[in-house]
This record gives C-alpha cells, sequence and structure tokens, in this order.
C-alpha cells in the first residue's frame, strides 16, 4: 500500500505549506475592508476665528481658525470639512484673513513672521512670505478692502516696529518699513476713505502714542505725529469708529477717548467706574469694530456703550456674564449688524441689534441647547437674503466644552464636537452584560417602544416606508448590529473608550462607530468668575465591579487641578461609566503633582490610588478605612520615584504612616532612599519611560534556538532614562557630533541602581521610548549618519540562568519559585542592537494583549501622522546578518541595516491622524486581538491582531466552501455507497 | 562628495522686488533660504486608482524634526529661510509617497554653498528635487478568483483527496496481482474489522 502513504504524506506536506502562507508578517487591509472594524473622524478644535465666504451663488462656506493651530473650510450647512490645515505648534497662527476677492485666505504665524495665502476652493498654499519683525505683542493682519489701491490688492502686516505691505496677489513684498522709534509696538491700522493714505497707530513705552501717515502705495512717511499720555496704557486698544481709538489704562479703570484728526490727536479720559457700576474682575475690551459702538467685558457683565464723538460714553445695554457679543457685520453701506448672545436658563437668547439703532432688536430667538455644552463663549454672526430679500442671521456659536453650532432661526442646525481635538487622557470601561434592564441606550426598553420599532420593521418590509421611516430603520439596524450593541461582546471588541478633554469635558466613545454615548463636562474643571482656568489630568478606573459587586455600575475617576499652576488643589471627580453622572465631586486641600494607580483594591472593588502633593506627601484614594487596611499591608512594598527634569534629578521614595503635621490618617510622608544626580554640564534627562502597570506578560523564559532558555528579567520597577548632552537638547542642526551624545540608562525605582548604562556617541535627541516586558526600544537621532535611529535593550535574569536541568526542575531544586526581591545584587544580561529607521517619531507604544502570550508590534506614530505597526522581531537584538539554520526557524529575520518600512503595514492605512499625539493600545478578550485608539487633532481607532487572528475565523473565512465541502464529502459518501453495494451485489451474484 | 555644487541659496530675496527694495533687509546675515522642489509624477497618482488627487495640497516639508513646517506650492516649491548654518535634516509627508529624508549642509565658511544627499540611499543631489523613493499601496491586493488558491485551502485538499481516493485507488487496486487481493480478502474476512460499505448496509437494514 505505498501510493496511499505518499499521498498522505504529500497531502500533510501541502497542509503545511498552506499553513507557512498565512503567516506573514503583516496585517494588513484590503481597500473594501476599510471602515468595518476602524473608524476615523476629524476635528478642528475650538474655534478663535470665524471669516464667513457667502459668494451669492455655489455653497455657503466659512472659514475658521482654532486654538489646535488648524485652519479649515466648513460647510455652512452641514459642518463638513471641505478641506483642512493643521499647521505645527510651533508655527502659531495669529489672523486669518480673506482677500482678492475672496479667493484666497491669508493667514499670520509665527509673530508675524510667516504670511501664508491659501486657494479657498481647495486650500492649496499659494505663496508663502517671510517677513522680518520685531517682537511684538500681537501681530497684525489688514486686508486693503478698498477701491483705489485695490489693484494692487495689498495686505497690511504689522509686527512690533514694522510694517509690510504685500501683494496678495503672488506674496511679494511691495513695501515694508522699520520705524526707528524704540520700543514702539503697532497697535492698528486705519485706512482712510479717501486717498492712498493709511494711518498706524502704535505704542511707544506704555504711555507715547504715535500715529504715522503713510502712503499706501509706497510706504513713505507722510507726517509723524507723537502724544503723551499723563497715565500708562496697558496696550488694549480698539478703533470706536473710523477715527477714535478706545484705549484701556494699565490699571485698567480708566478709558481714553483719542480723535485721530490727521494733523493732531486729542484725548479725553473717561472713568468706567463712572458709566458702569460694579465691575469687578479684569476689564476687557472686545473688539466689535463698529460705527461708535463698544463693547466692555468685566467678569459680570457685558456692557454695550456708544461713543458721543470724543466727549464721552454712554452706557446702552449691560447683559450679565455669561454672554458674548460678535463682531459688526456691514449690511448695507451704513449699516452694521451685530449679535449678543446671553444664557437664560437652560436656553440661550440671540439677539442680532443694528448699529445705527442699538436699543431696537431686529431678531431675539430662544435656543435650547445641551447643558453638556456649558457657557457661551464666542459668537460669529452672519446673514443672508431671505426670498422676500430681507435679512436672515445665522451664528457660529462657540461654546464652553469646545463645540461648535450654528444656529438659525432658534433651532440648532449642527453641532461639531470639537473638544475631542484636545483629549487630555484615555481610558477604557466595559460595557453591561446582556440581559434586560440594563441596556445604557434604552433600545427597545418598553413595550411601546418595541411595538413601534417592530412595525417600522414590518412596514420596511412591505415597502410602505417613507423616508423619514427608512432612516429610523436604518438608525435601529445601526445599533442593533453586532458591532454596535450597547451590551458586553464575547470577544471583547466592544467597549466604551473614555476620554478627558481639555475644555474639562468627559466623552464616552462606542468603539464600534465611534459615537458618543454620553457626555458630561465637569463642574468642578469649568473656569470659575473669577478667572481661574482649571485644568484636567488624568482619567482612570475607579471601581470595576467584578462578582462581589456585580449590581453596580463601573465608575471612572478623573484628577484635574483648579488652576493652571501645578500647585493649584487638586479637585476630584467620580462618574459613572454607563450614563456619565457625576456620583462624587471633591475639593482636595492638597495640589496634585504625580498620580500613582496601584494595583490592589479594596474590599468594593474601589482601586487605591496615591496622589502625591507638592510636598511630597502622598494621599490615599478613596478616604475609607476598608482601603487603608488593604493599604496598610501593602505600604511597605509600595515605592515612588519622581524624575526632576529641572534639576536633573531622580528620587526613590519609601512611604511612612501619617504625615507630620497633619492629623489626616490618609496621608503620608514619603522618606528619601535613593536619588540619582546627572552632571548638569554633561547630562540633561531627556525622557523617563517605565512599564505599562496592566502589562501581562506570559512566559518568563524565552527559549533560544539551541535549546537554551533565558529568563526574561521581568521587574515593574524598571525605569528608562535617556539623557543627552546640554549642547544636543535642542533641535536637530544645531550640535555637531563630537557635542552629542545620548546616554541611556536602566534604573530598579525600588534601590535606584543602574542595571545598565549605554552611551551612543554623535546622538541627540528627540528621544521617544517604550518599555515593555524585559526589553526597551527608544528612538533617537544619529548625527553622525544624519538619520534616525532605533535602538533596542533586552534585559536577562542571569540568577535563574542554572535553572536549565530539567531534572533539577523535576526534583524542585531550581530557585523559580523563591522569591525576587530587589534589593538582592541582580545578575543581569543585557542584549542591544541597533537600526537606522527613515522617519522622524512622534509617539511609540507597544502591543497589549489579554495573557501577553501573543507576539509584540510597536505602534510608531511617524511624522506624517501615520501609525505604523513593525513586529518586534525587527528590534530583535539577537538577529545576526548570516542566522543559522536553528536561528531561522526560531524566527530570527537575518540583520539589516535598516528597519523596512511596510507600506501595508500602515495600521491608518491611507487615512492620517493630524497632530498625532498618542497611541493607546487596549487588550480585548481575544487574546490574539488588540484594540487600538489614535488621537491627536483626529481620532482613529482600529483592531489588532499581531500575529493574526489564531484563535478565531477570520472575516476572510469562506462559509461557503466549507459547505460545499461538507455537500461534496456527504455526496461522495452516497456515491461511493451505491457503487460498493452494487459491487457487493456483483460478487454475490458471482 | 565631490559634486559640491551651488544650490539655490538665494539670499533670502526670494522674489524680485522692485521699488523701495532698499528699504528693508529680510534675513539679513543671520540665516541662509533653502528652497527646492517636490515633484511628483502626476500620471501616476491618478493611475494609483486609491482616489488620493494628484495635488500637492497636503505634502508638508518638515525641517529638523519638525523645528519647521511648510507646504508645497501648487507647482512643487518650497523654501526656508532664515536657516543657520549648519547640517539639516528634511523629511517629506505625502500620503501614499515614501520620500527619503534629505542631509542638507549649508557651510558657514564659504556661504552660498549648500550640499544635498538623500539619507535613505546616500545619493548626493544636485539641485534639490525630492522626488519620492516609491509609492506607497497602504491595501493588500486581493488575489483574483482561480482555481489553483481553491485547491490550496485545505478544503480543497480534502476534496482532492477524495477524489483520488474514489477514482484513483480502484484504477491502483487493478493493477495489483489478483492473488494478492484474494489473500488480502482472506485477511480481512478473517480480521472482524468490517469493511465500510457492510457497515452501512448494515445500518440501512
Amino acid at each position: 500500500m505505498a501510493p496511499p502513504r505518499h499521498l498522505l504524506l504529500l497531502l500533510l506536506l501541502g497542509f503545511l505549506a498552506a499553513a507557512s502562507l498565512a503567516f506573514t508578517l503583516t496585517a494588513a487591509v484590503y481597500e473594501d475592508q476599510v471602515g468595518l472594524a476602524d473608524w476615523h473622524q476629524k476635528y478642528i478644535g475650538k474655534v478663535k476665528q470665524a471669516v464667513y465666504h457667502s459668494q451669492k451663488s455655489g455653497r455657503r462656506r466659512v472659514v475658521v481658525l482654532t486654538e489646535e493651530n488648524v485652519i479649515a473650510s466648513l460647510d455652512l450647512r452641514s459642518g463638513d470639512i471641505f478641506w483642512r490645515h493643521v499647521i505645527e505648534k510651533n508655527d502659531p497662527v495669529d489672523e486669518l484673513s480673506l482677500s482678492l476677492g475672496k479667493f484666497v485666505v491669508v493667514t499670520l504665524s509665527s509673530g508675524g513672521s510667516i504670511l501664508r495665502a491659501w486657494n479657498l476652493p481647495d486650500g492649496q498654499m499659494i505663496w508663502e512670505t517671510n517677513l522680518q519683525v520685531s517682537k511684538s505683542s500681537k501681530p497684525l493682519l489688514h486686508v486693503l478692502s478698498n477701491n483705489k489701491v485695490a489693484k494692487d490688492n495689498l495686505v497690511f502686516v504689522l509686527a512690533g516696529r514694522w510694517i509690510y505691505a504685500v501683494s496678495s496677489i503672488d506674496g511679494v513684498i511691495s513695501w515694508g518699513k522699520e520705524f526707528s522709534l524704540d520700543g514702539l509696538d503697532l497697535k492698528q491700522i486705519i485706512q482712510s476713505p479717501e486717498n492712498d493714505i493709511v494711518y498706524a497707530v502704535g505704542l511707544a513705552g506704555s504711555s507715547k502714542l504715535n500715529l504715522y501717515q503713510l502712503n499706501a502705495k509706497t510706504g513713505e512717511t507722510v507726517k509723524h505725529i507723537q502724544e503723551s499720555f499723563p497715565i500708562a496704557l496697558c496696550g488694549e486698544t480698539i478703533l470706536g469708529s473710523h477715527n477714535v481709538l478706545v484705549a484701556l489704562d494699565e490699571t485698567r479703570s480708566d478709558l481714553f477717548l483719542i480723535e485721530l484728526k490727521g494733523e493732531s490727536i486729542s484725548y479725553n479720559k473717561v472713568h468706567i467706574s463712572d458709566l458702569v457700576q460694579g465691575l469687578s474682575g479684569t476689564v476687557k475690551l472686545l473688539p466689535l469694530m463698529s460705527n461708535g459702538v463698544i463693547a466692555l467685558q468685566a467678569s459680570s457683565t457685558v456692557s454695550l456703550l456708544k461713543l458721543k464723538g470724543i466727549d464721552g460714553l454712554e452706557v446702552i445695554q449691560s447683559f450679565e456674564q455669561p454672554a458674548a457679543v460678535s463682531d459688526a457685520l456691514t449690511i448695507t453701506e451704513k449699516d452694521e449688524a451685530f449679535a449678543v448672545v446671553q444664557h437664560t436658563g437652560s436656553e440661550i437668547e440671540f439677539v442680532v441689534k443694528f448699529t445705527s439703532d442699538v436699543t431696537g432688536e431686529v431678531i431675539r430667538e430662544k435656543i435650547n441647547i445641551d447643558q453638556h455644552r456649558g457657557n457661551i463663549q464666542k459668537v460669529f454672526l452672519n446673514n443672508y437674503i431671505r426670498t422676500d430679500k430681507s435679512h436672515g442671521f445665522r451664528a457660529l456659536v462657540v461654546m464652553e466644552d469646545h463645540s461648535l453650532l450654528l444656529v438659525q432661526q432658534g433651532e440648532v442646525v449642527w453641532s461639531r464636537e470639537d473638544g475631542l481635538a484636545s483629549i487630555v487622557d484615555v481610558t477604557t470601561s466595559e460595557l453591561p452584560i446582556e440581559k434586560d434592564g440594563v441596556s445604557v441606550a434604552n433600545v427597545e426598553h418598553n413595550l411601546f417602544e418595541w411595538l413601534k420599532g417592530h412595525m417600522l420593521k414590518l412596514k420596511g418590509t412591505l415597502m410602505l416606508a417613507n423616508a423619514d421611516e427608512l432612516a429610523a430603520i436604518q438608525a435601529m439596524r445601526l445599533k442593533s448590529s453586532e458591532k454596535n450593541k450597547m451590551t458586553r461582546d464575547h470577544n471583547g471588541f466592544r467597549k466604551l473608550l473614555i476620554v478627558l478633554t481639555k475644555a474639562g469635558k468627559v466623552i464616552a466613545l462606542h468603539t464600534g462607530d465611534g459615537r458618543i454615548i454620553w457626555s458630561n463636562l465637569l463642574q468642578s474643571l469649568r473656569s470659575s468668575k473669577s478667572g481661574e482656568m482649571p485644568s484636567a489630568l488624568r482619567i482612570c478606573q475607579w471601581q470595576v465591579p467584578h462578582h462581589r459587586v456585580m449590581h453596580e455600575n463601573p465608575s471612572i475617576l478623573i484628577i484635574g487641578r483648579s488652576g493652571a499652576d501645578s500647585a493649584a488643589p487638586g479637585v476630584l471627580s467620580v462618574l459613572d461609566s454607563y450614563s456619565g453622572e457625576e456620583l462624587n465631586s471633591l475639593k482636595l486641600d492638597h495640589s496634585v503633582v504625580q498620580i500613582i494607580p496601584l494595583t490592589v483594591k479594596d474590599s468594593s472593588e474601589h482601586r487605591l490610588q496615591l496622589i502625591v502633593d507638592s510636598h511630597s506627601r502622598a494621599h490615599l484614594y478613596p478616604r475609607s478605612p476598608d482601603a487603608m487596611n488593604v493599604f496598610l499591608h501593602e505600604m511597605p512594598n509600595t515605592y515612588l520615584y519622581t524624575v526632576d527634569i529641572e534639576t536633573n534629578v531622580i528620587r526613590g521614595h519609601s512611604l511612612q504612616k501619617s504625615c507630620d503635621n497633619s492629623d489626616d490618617e490618609y496621608c503620608f510622608s514619603t522618606k528619601e532612599l535613593w536619588s540619582i544626580v546627572f552632571p548638569s554640564d554633561t547630562e540633561r534627562i531627556a525622557i523617563s519611560e517605565t512599564r505599562k502597570m496592566n502589562e501581562v506578560v506570559h512566559a518568563q523564559a524565552k527559549i533560544i534556538a539551541d535549546q537554551d532558555v533565558m529568563y526574561k528579567y521581568l521587574s515593574k520597577n524598571l525605569v528608562f532614562v535617556a539623557t543627552v548632552s546640554p549642547k544636543a537638547s535642542g533641535e536637530i542642526g544645531s550640535a555637531a557630533p563630537e557635542e552629542a551624545w545620548l546616554v541611556a540608562y536602566l534604573i530598579d525605582a525600588v534601590t535606584g541602581r543602574i542595571l545598565h548604562r549605554v552611551t551612543h556617541h554623535g546622538a541627540q535627541g528627540p528621544v521617544h521610548a517604550v518599555v515593555s516586558e524585559n526589553w526597551v526600544v527608544y528612538h533617537y537621532f544619529n548625527l553622525r549618519a544624519h538619520r534616525f535611529e532605533m535602538a533596542v535593550i533586552e534585559i536577562y535574569d542571569q540568577s535563574r540562568a542554572d535553572n536549565k536541568d530539567v531534572m533539577k526542575l523535576i526534583l524542585g531544586k531550581h530557585n523559580l519559585s523563591a522569591p525576587i526581591t530587589s534589593y538582592t545584587r541582580p545578575e543581569v544580561m543585557v542584549k542591544s542592537q541597533s537600526y537606522f529607521f527613515t522617519f522622524s517619531v512622534k509617539a511609540i507604544a507597544a502591543t497589549q494583549t489579554a495573557k501577553g502570550i501573543t507576539s509584540k508590534q510597536l505602534l510608531i506614530g511617524t511624522i506624517g501622522d501615520q501609525v505604523l505597526a513593525l513586529d518586534k522581531r525587527f528590534v530583535d537584538p539577537r538577529r545576526s546578518v548570516n542566522p543559522t539554520q536553528q536561528e531561522k526557524e526560531e524566527g530570527i529575520i537575518p540583520l539589516t541595516d535598516a528597519l523596512p518600512i511596510i507600506p501595508t503595514s500602515y495600521l491608518t492605512h491611507s487615512l492620517q491622524v493630524e497632530a498625532l499625539r498618542g497611541i493607546v493600545s487596549i487588550p480585548s478578550k481575544l487574546e490574539s486581538t488588540t484594540l487600538v485608539f489614535t488621537y491627536g487633532v483626529d481620532l482613529f481607532y482600529t483592531q489588532l491582531a499581531p500575529s493574526r487572528t489564531y484563535d478565531s475565523l477570520t472575516d476572510e473565512f469562506s462559509y461557503a466552501l466549507l459547505l460545499i465541502t461538507i455537500a461534496a464529502l456527504v455526496a461522495a459518501i452516497v456515491v461511493t455507497w451505491i457503487w460498493s453495494e452494487k459491487k457487493e451485489l456483483r460478487d454475490k451474484w458471482r | 562628495m565631490a559634486a559640491r555644487l551651488l544650490l539655490l541659496v538665494l539670499f533670502a530675496v526670494v522674489a524680485a522686488c522692485v521699488g523701495a527694495a532698499a528699504a528693508y533687509q529680510p534675513g539679513s546675515a543671520e540665516g541662509h533660504t533653502i528652497a527646492g522642489r517636490i515633484k511628483i509624477d502626476a500620471a501616476s497618482a491618478i493611475a494609483k486608482g486609491f482616489g488620493l488627487p494628484a495635488k500637492t495640497s497636503n505634502t508638508k516639508v518638515i525641517l529638523n524634526g519638525g523645528q519647521r513646517v511648510t507646504f508645497a506650492r501648487p507647482d512643487g516649491y518650497f523654501a526656508f529661510h532664515n536657516v543657520p548654518a549648519g547640517t539639516h535634516l528634511i523629511e517629506v509627508s505625502s500620503l501614499g509617497y515614501l520620500f527619503s529624508p534629505v542631509r542638507v549642509d549649508i557651510s558657514a565658511r564659504n556661504p552660498g554653498h549648500i550640499q544635498a544627499a538623500l539619507t535613505e540611499n546616500r545619493r548626493v543631489l544636485n539641485e534639490l528635487v525630492l522626488e519620492p523613493l516609491r509609492e506607497e499601496q497602504y491595501y493588500e491586493k486581493r488575489e483574483p478568483f482561480s482555481i489553483m488558491s481553491l485547491l490550496k485551502s485545505p478544503m480543497g485538499m480534502m476534496l482532492g483527496f477524495m477524489v483520488i481516493m474514489v477514482f484513483v485507488m480502484p484504477k491502483m487496486m487493478e493493477n495489483i496481482d489478483p492473488e494478492e487481493i484474494k489473500q488480502a480478502q482472506e485477511q480481512m474476512r478473517n480480521s472482524p474489522v468490517p469493511s465500510f460499505s457492510g457497515l452501512l448496509a448494515r445500518a440501512n437494514s
């Protein structure tokens, strides 16, 4: 029977071949799979300037500039982004303006030194001009709006002592001028309506007002007038009317009305307290820029004042804060409109007035706005012509949570949740278990809803449904479709991503499609009336119920500061993860410097948190006797370390019972155990990185090719620190290779022992690093090769290396179960290697899986705002140029000098996560798969299987083929049975 | 480095400025200008097929790992002004293309000499015209349907094995000496193991 045996062997070989074909190094997606397991959301950030562009025909657009340094063109009808550019943070855009027949957007950035023009329809940069300017408090951009000089289409830039006129057609500098006056800061530019004269107004020192009359075409100074003021001015000036300037004095208690009459300057002083009673807080001038109406903002009220020449001011109306006033909008030749928005109860009131008749109102509308949007902060008014030729008004409203709304005819037409562009921290929460009454989304909650849903579906199948109903059915389908359900799934793919934004808003996103489940603007993180700006710091899990407290919902803890300063007292909030309700809020009496989530839990499953304050005292939360008992047990084994970049020192601390001068029993004082002082003249701390607290490692040992075993040095206390030479701490290109070096340290955080130290000569920062298991990978710049490099250090425990004898293991004569303490001197062995890497890097992370069995991948956020998944096997220090046969079998890749960039292994495929800041890997319940969330200005979420989905069938699996095979097999069985039946019959007849 | 060539060093005065040019000297002696051009083959960009426009509208040029970022103009030109002398790195980020970073040396002693080389393959550039090393396909190509891939799958192999057993085995049996078959049958009868067909037949009856 030799041939069949041979066949069997062949078959086996075939299976092996098929298996090895499936095993490749990349985890790519097909183009038609985009959006199945991933989603991408685009944001712009909090809008600080908006310029409307409403052509008579075509689509209505608005160009906005945001605090995230984004310029974008939005569709006014839907809020969609037409185009968008994210400018680097170190090139802040100050102003935005439309020019040249409204086809060009001009932006001024980097303190007035870069002027760029963008094509309005598609966002293409047309030109860029560099201007040499002196330091200025606020650079100004002014587009010459008129007629006589308009054929040159000049754009004026004022910054410090400089004034430039630039042609908006090609960016050529028509003229530029530096005024020789010391300390001059140009504040305003006024265009004369009659001739080619422009007036530039500047402050020299703080009390000398200078008026320059310039020829707009040549830049020649026609006249220069200087006027000294008796009191210093604070520099805040606005143009009240075409020739009256309103300035605020240094104490912000008086207004100066300054009339510029071409030949001379005359002024008048007005006490603000005479005009408006009971003002408190800092007074500010709001840029209203309209015919004789100015707006004055104090912390309690916003007042509208009417100018009466320079003789005085008259209060027209005062609005309770929070309120916002828009810029004036030219309606007709002599009339301008502006909007005032204020809160009345849960609604906002939108009022439009004409400057010619300030007491009257054109529109007064009440608009209902979600309470979780907070107060109104900015309003941008726009008008349109109704069908009956009257003027209609709409406005873009910026809220406290950074969201952008378009209001029109008493309704919110669309809203954008742009707070998501500034995520501070991310955590996840499980969804409720599938059972009745726990559903968060209230789908099918009551019988009526359920019946209605089924009626709709029935209508849909009978083709009786109209468009609205069809949309409702679609929405229901989406809600109940497998990946978007509001319940926990078997594989752990469905979760809530809970993010904390800079505005202090907590938003829960569903991992299925990225929709917002709930949001909550935290009261404790909202700016108070006294003008303090609280800052959001961290979000972490507070209570994750398991068996004992299963009936309770999980909750999350949000930690913030009540001020921008690091010494400001902290604030804590506890939120329900399913509903977003605030369960508890706490104002701390100490500051928050460091937050240490502990691994232990108390009996009600609260995670214990240590918060270290600026006096290096540690405070335990939650404050319950139960938590205290648990913690006292753990305290002798709790060590902290602090990295002080300012003084170049790393310190290790232990905790001591109770604080010295406080009877707070949840407060612990710290004792310094060790410190490492880096010599400031040769080394500066660039980065410190440690392992993720929740990381799971499956195998302690690694079996290498020759049946040898290497034990990983797995210590939670391993800290990676990189220092660079002081000269090389700047940007690339600022240091020579001889004076640049980078030193990498591996430090044990309990004893302060330096386990390993390596110097890279000719290397400099910026350094990015990731620590996982027993390895660290870091990225830096090699000045000698002038390329970026990635280095890997793997650390192995030598003290357990003699446990290779199997007999010893069986007889129990090994030291594997011996307690490992940081105090014994570890015998470690270190392997390292480095490779070239093509790109600059913005962030590095490592994949995390549920049990830590799946091989790791590095997730690298590149300079192009993409995320590259690089297999850890490419950064294995055991790679060699010619691996032996055994090593090849083990999967060691031959050494190359550069790491490969495989285009199909970009997680973000053809998308970009603009201004990428962070990559988070969240394990799912399925060991092979990890969930990756990337945030910057954009959000991106996907599922990643670093070694392919070996524990479940892929989406690619062809069930049809399986069925066909089964059918064919059954058919074959039947056929063979019939044959054999016949044959047997024939045999019997014989 | 033999090809030490003069690059586009425009002493900051980028374009012709007539009139009151003497009134200002932007970017005087403190820095140099690095000017170059990005060249993407438009025809290939269209042919790429994954919907990316053949424009340079989102092509960013990055100096020294993010110290300064500028955008390419419609014609692909870009410039950095006021760059101090030294060795710098220029990276180009354009979705769908892989660009090699470029090392740019600005000589301090000999103003006007700029030298550029690709860091990936050490190719020296005579002028700062940056072309993508390759186009990047972010998606796996779907294999067209083929009988071979079907057969290669485990199910296909199972079927194949079945077919062989059904059609080829009897043929092979025929080739075997009838004596041997008889012997084998004898053995079969003696052994208590029932035959497959017998089993089925019994179950049926």
